[in-house]
């Protein structure tokens, strides 16, 4: 087990937080650019706050893909939200957890005392994934705009075939892993064998995600979602992957997409392809009391682990179980949980490590199980499988929706956690006060 | 060498490299134009030049302001007779002409204004450098003052750049960037300011080949072609203006299909039409609006406020455009509405907006990114300035104010776009009454230059300098009016709406009272106009306007409206529309009665009167001026005062007396006739 150290040299404040509905990808490019969805998002959250957008004195988002126009996205969205010319900004990429990478570096940069006031959090457009020239057609298209003489640009003209034209595509190359070749679906078909976990408790589970979310809007708890706002005029309001009136037999009619023929994990019981993003305001204790600025919660520790490629979906166990220790907490101790939902198999696979006796012994070096984490404590509001999962954004979501899941129900403690792609794993422990 | 002799417009310097350095800087102005002692101090200069035989010369500006803002438009109304244009205008070709033959190479190096008669003096040099800075443009914009180039403009374009750009550029009036100006040829490059000193020294140095139009594009100005072209230009711009009313463009297709083969001789019947031009009744009265728009202007700088952030409630038409406006004119702004839906149906629009007018990616997005929406109002908080647009209805106005000013700064200015409700029935609520002011914007906002800025019986009237000076701020051109029913433009519209529609109650076809009105020079037809507005909105102006002034509505309206035909927008009105547009019947067989024109037009000035009398408005110009901005009166015609001038009050007062004999009561002249 690492012994790292903890953020607890000074304390760090979540403020505040906003994020714009999940908005699933149909196949065609989404109405928004990930800076925009960005802008929209933080727009929001800083007209609530007190302080000029220019009193920040960092910024720090997470993403995966920024589109071509977006190097250094975080700059570009703290430029757009006018956080001044002389307020740094820079992006973080750790794969499906590069949300929380950027939430954990703004807060080590508050705890640190480098940073009072930072904007942080997480956002995707996987809908703008590229295309890209496959190689054959780079270096053809190099050999036509070199050839000079009329006759010679000819010749190379006659040389391009269809394959030329295949493109490569960026979102797939993105989900998987660089090292084994295995698709992240497929990382879930090995640990979904290794628990034993069936398609149907799959789609029990994602049928629960659909029906628990349904629900949340339904209640109105979704309220860490603001309206965005296209340039067609249309306004998008709520997460538009849910689908209410799923149920497992529809779902036991889909096919695997991973492991063909054999598998068991579908598109419905892996997360959505989705456009979102997550701003949060941290803040030390003195620009709390500079500002008189409310407090949702506190980021009390983190940790980052790391694990075979091929079992990336166990990520949050290892992440989880440091913390636990350090804290010295129980699993009892916790109120609520948010596991990322990449795929129903992983999270139920995540369920069963903590229960079985010789993971923990073998692979956390526990000297007993943690224990099960009960579904009622768990993703009580749904979570990737029904509202997507934008890769950089979905790590600061977590965070954001724990908070107000503890503020909802006046509980006090939750951990939020990732598996990520590359096989890690990303936790964090937040803290409320009870009132 | 050296400077010889001090002058009091220009200054020259010699440069590194022989090359001889010419500022304008005109005396006691803020502006460079060309007003005759700067061109006589310029043919000196180039007297020197000739003498003293430097490498090169760069003519530049002094200003800030930029390059020259065009001639001085002054001189033009002072003119005695066409000779006296003509001589004046032949004294500035003659020296434009010794600039051109000076024997080493010129520049001109351009930044900001570079507008008619300095573009001129630019295209008499041998090159032309634009520093590429939003603040530039360059075009020949005379046509808007009835006239067109007259410092060899005419002559010099169609060469460079070729007739179809050059005519392009001179029939419009409109101005290019920097960038646009290098992508014609109207100047050989466009650079960043920090290369303007070794743009102009390479060139000079160099000495390439000056820029000339080449391939098809010069193939049409050769002889037999010419009257071809001509002719599809005259079938275009008849589409746009007609001859009787607007000459001055038609007079640039004709010197350069008569001329264009022989410069000199091009240039004096150049010089004969501008003069002829100058003094005709089209050039003299819009050169009087081109007054009455500065004085408008000079209005909104009477105050220095300035706002930086802008909120605005209300989302629909009127309220989502004027944010969008704000938007695009660099303000911040928040858009409030209680409905998601109506807020996006803004966005959406502010994009079209943007995407027409500012073109570039960065920049829409930018404006986008100025534009936000907030539901919950909390820009109120931080605004310099609040407008209301909510639909019209006195408690919710009233209501509305009295939370605005609770939430908003002390110093934030409040103001309401009501077109129907007194200031004084809103502003009663205010711990302050005389914060309120009115900002009457109109529809289409970005296409319509005028707002009216509303006094009300206690409104502050440094508060009303404050809402000239935003007007101003957006680019707009504020009128101040007294809050009274319709305040000015509403009000004397109306009546000549009214008289179209009881016209064609009367069995007159639509088609010939829209004829009847365009011909006069109405941008648009009354019939088309009512429609087009919407005729609900239109029934519901009418009756406010009865009420409180007295006249009837006519019944059409009302039974149209209630069986659904509110114009445009439900496809059929006065006219039936498909995809927007209009469907006209060509010819109604019936001739239209004598009186039509005068019907509606004297409705109009009878109107305009009674307005002037009861102080709506200050005086005869800005109400001349207030109308041709806001409603198109014909502006050639100088607005519905300078037209009663022309045609003689007298003579005017007689027709209205014999129609109101004719057609009853509301043609009674107003006392003040």
């Amino acid at each position: 087990m690492s012994n790292k150290t903890t953020h607890l040299a000074r304390p760090v404040y979540v403020v505040d937080g906003a994020r714009t509905p999940f908005l699933k990808a149909k196949g065609k490019t989404g109405p928004f650019h990930a800076a925009d969805l960005a802008v929209q998002a933080g727009r929001a959250l800083l007209s609530r706050m007190p302080f000029a957008p220019h009193e920040i004195d960092e910024v720090v988002m997470g993403c995966v893909m920024p589109g071509p126009n977006e190097a250094n996205i975080a700059r570009v969205i703290a430029l757009r939200l006018s956080c001044g010319i002389t307020t740094p900004a820079w992006t973080v990429q750790r794969n499906c957890a590069s949300g929380m990478q950027a939430l954990d570096s703004a807060a080590s940069n508050i705890a640190n005392g480098r940073a009072e006031l930072v904007l942080t959090g997480g956002v995707e457009a996987m809908s703008h994934a590229p295309l890209l020239l496959n190689e054959t057609m780079v270096n053809w298209m190099a050999d036509l705009y070199g050839a000079k003489k009329p006759l010679d640009k000819l010749k190379v003209l006659t040389q391009l075939r269809a394959g030329h034209l295949k493109p490569i595509v960026g979102l797939l190359c993105g989900l998987t892993d660089p090292i084994n070749g295995l698709g992240m679906g497929q990382t879930a078909e090995i640990i979904a064998h290794r628990f034993n976990i069936s398609r149907r408790e799959m789609d029990e589970y994602a049928v629960r995600s659909h029906h628990r979310l349904a629900h949340a809007q339904a209640q109105g708890w979704m309220d860490e979602i603001v309206p965005i706002y296209d340039k067609e005029g249309n306004v998008h309001l709520s997460d538009d992957g849910v689908r209410g009136d799923s149920s497992v037999e529809k779902l036991t009619k889909l096919k695997p997409v991973f492991d063909r023929h054999f598998g068991k994990v579908t598109a419905a019981n892996s997360a959505q392809i989705t456009d979102g993003a997550t701003l949060l305001l941290l803040a030390s204790a003195e620009a709390v009391e500079k500002y008189k600025l409310p407090v949702l919660g506190a980021i009390v520790d983190s940790h980052w682990a790391a694990l075979e490629p091929s079992e990336m979906g166990l990520g949050p166990v290892h992440a989880m179980a440091p913390i636990m220790q350090r804290q010295g907490l129980a699993l009892a101790d916790v109120d609520y949980w948010e596991i990322n939902e990449a795929f129903a198999a992983q999270v139920l696979a995540c369920v069963e490590a903590c229960k079985d006796e010789r993971y923990c012994q073998q692979q956390l070096g526990l000297s007993a199980a943690l224990g099960e984490i009960a579904s009622a404590r768990l993703n009580v509001d749904g979570g990737g499988v029904s509202l997507g999962h934008p890769v950089g954004a979905s790590g600061a979501r977590i965070v954001l929706h724990l908070l107000h899941v503890l503020k909802r129900s006046n509980a006090r403690r939750g951990i939020a956690s990732l598996c990520i792609g590359g096989g890690q794993g990303g936790a964090m422990l937040l803290e409320r006060e009870v009132d | 060498m050296g400077e010889k002799k001090s002058y009091q417009h220009w200054r020259k310097e010699q440069g590194r490299d022989e090359i001889a350095w010419l500022y304008l800087d005109r005396a006691e102005s803020k502006t460079n134009i060309l007003c005759r002692a700067v061109i006589e101090e310029l043919d000196e200069l180039l007297e020197e030049l000739e003498y003293d035989k430097p490498a090169g010369v760069v003519i530049t500006s002094a200003k800030s302001s930029g390059f020259i803002a065009g001639a001085d438009i002054g001189e033009f109304t002072t003119l005695k007779d066409q000779d006296d244009g003509f001589a004046l205008v032949r004294r500035a070709q003659g020296v434009f002409d010794r600039l051109e033959a000076l024997h080493c190479p010129t520049v001109a190096l351009i930044q900001g204004f570079c507008l008619g008669g300095g573009m001129e003096l630019a295209l008499a040099c041998r090159y032309r450098i634009a520093i590429d800075d939003p603040k530039t443009k360059l075009g020949l914009p005379e046509v808007k003052l009835g006239i067109h180039p007259g410092f060899g403009g005419t002559v010099r374009l169609p060469p460079l750049i070729g007739a179809p750009a050059a005519m392009d550029l001179m029939l419009t009036g409109r101005s290019l960037s920097a960038k646009a100006a290098a992508k014609v040829g109207v100047v050989d490059h466009a650079v960043p300011e920090r290369h303007k000193l070794s743009a102009a020294t390479q060139l000079l140095q160099q000495q390439p080949t000056p820029q000339k139009v080449k391939g098809w594009k010069a193939w049409v100005s050769y002889g037999l072609l010419r009257p071809l072209l001509a002719g599809m230009m005259r079938r275009k711009l008849a589409k746009k203006a007609r001859q009787e009313h607007y000459p001055a463009p038609y007079a640039v297709i004709e010197l350069w299909e008569k001329y264009a083969s022989d410069p000199k001789v091009m240039m004096k019947e150049e010089a004969v039409s501008v003069a002829r031009l100058v003094m005709g009744d089209t050039a003299q009265n819009l050169i009087r609006v081109f007054f009455l728009q500065e004085r408008m202007k000079g209005l909104g700088s009477k105050s220095d406020f300035k706002a930086e952030r802008v909120h605005v409630i209300g989302g629909g038409v009127m309220g989502g455009d004027i944010a969008a406006w704000c938007a695009m004119q660099g303000l911040q702004v928040t858009l409030q509405d209680r409905s998601h839906e109506v807020i996006g149906r803004a966005i959406g629009r502010a994009h079209g907006l943007y995407k027409k007018k500012l073109k570039h990616p960065l920049k829409i997005r930018d404006a986008m990114d100025r534009l936000r929406p907030d539901i919950e109002g909390r820009g109120i908080a931080e605004a310099d300035l609040i407008i209301e647009a909510i639909f019209e209805n006195v408690e919710a106005k009233q209501q509305l104010f009295k939370e605005v000013e609770a939430k908003a700064k002390p110093d934030a200015l409040l103001a309401t776009n009501t077109s129907s409700i007194p200031l004084e029935a809103i502003s009663g609520v205010l711990d302050d009454p005389s914060r309120l002011i009115g900002l009457h914007f109109f529809n289409p906002v970005a296409q319509m230059q005028l707002v009216e800025v509303v006094r009300g019986a206690e409104s502050n009237e440094a508060l009303i300098d404050a809402g000239c000076a935003f007007t101003k701020q957006i680019g707009r051109l504020p009128l101040p009016v007294k809050s009274s029913p319709g305040f000015l433009v509403n009000r004397i519209l109306m009546p000549y709406l009214i008289e179209a529609v009881i016209l064609e109650s009367e069995g007159v076809p639509a088609v010939l009272i829209d004829q009847a009105a365009t011909k006069f020079g109405m941008p648009m037809g009354p019939i088309e106009l009512a429609d087009t507005v919407g005729l609900d909105i239109c029934l519901h102006v009418a009756e406010i306007l009865s009420q409180e002034l007295g006249g009837e509505v006519p019944e059409k309206l009302r039974s149209m409206v209630a069986a659904g035909q509110l114009g445009r927008k439900s496809g059929e009105g006065f006219y039936k529309y498909k995809k927007g547009k209009p469907l006209k019947p060509s010819d109604t067989g019936t001739p239209p009665p004598d009186d039509l024109t005068d019907r509606m037009i004297l409705r109009f000035v009878n109107e305009a009167m009674a307005c002037l009398r009861e102080g709506v408005v200050e005086d005869e110009d800005l109400l001349d001026a207030g109308i041709i901005f806001g409603t198109g009166f014909a502006p050639f015609r100088g607005g519905p005062m300078n037209y009663t001038a022309k045609c003689g009050r007298d003579q005017l007062k007689q027709r209205l007396d014999h129609l109101q004999q004719e057609h009853g009561e509301r043609f009674t002249p107003d006392a003040r006739w």
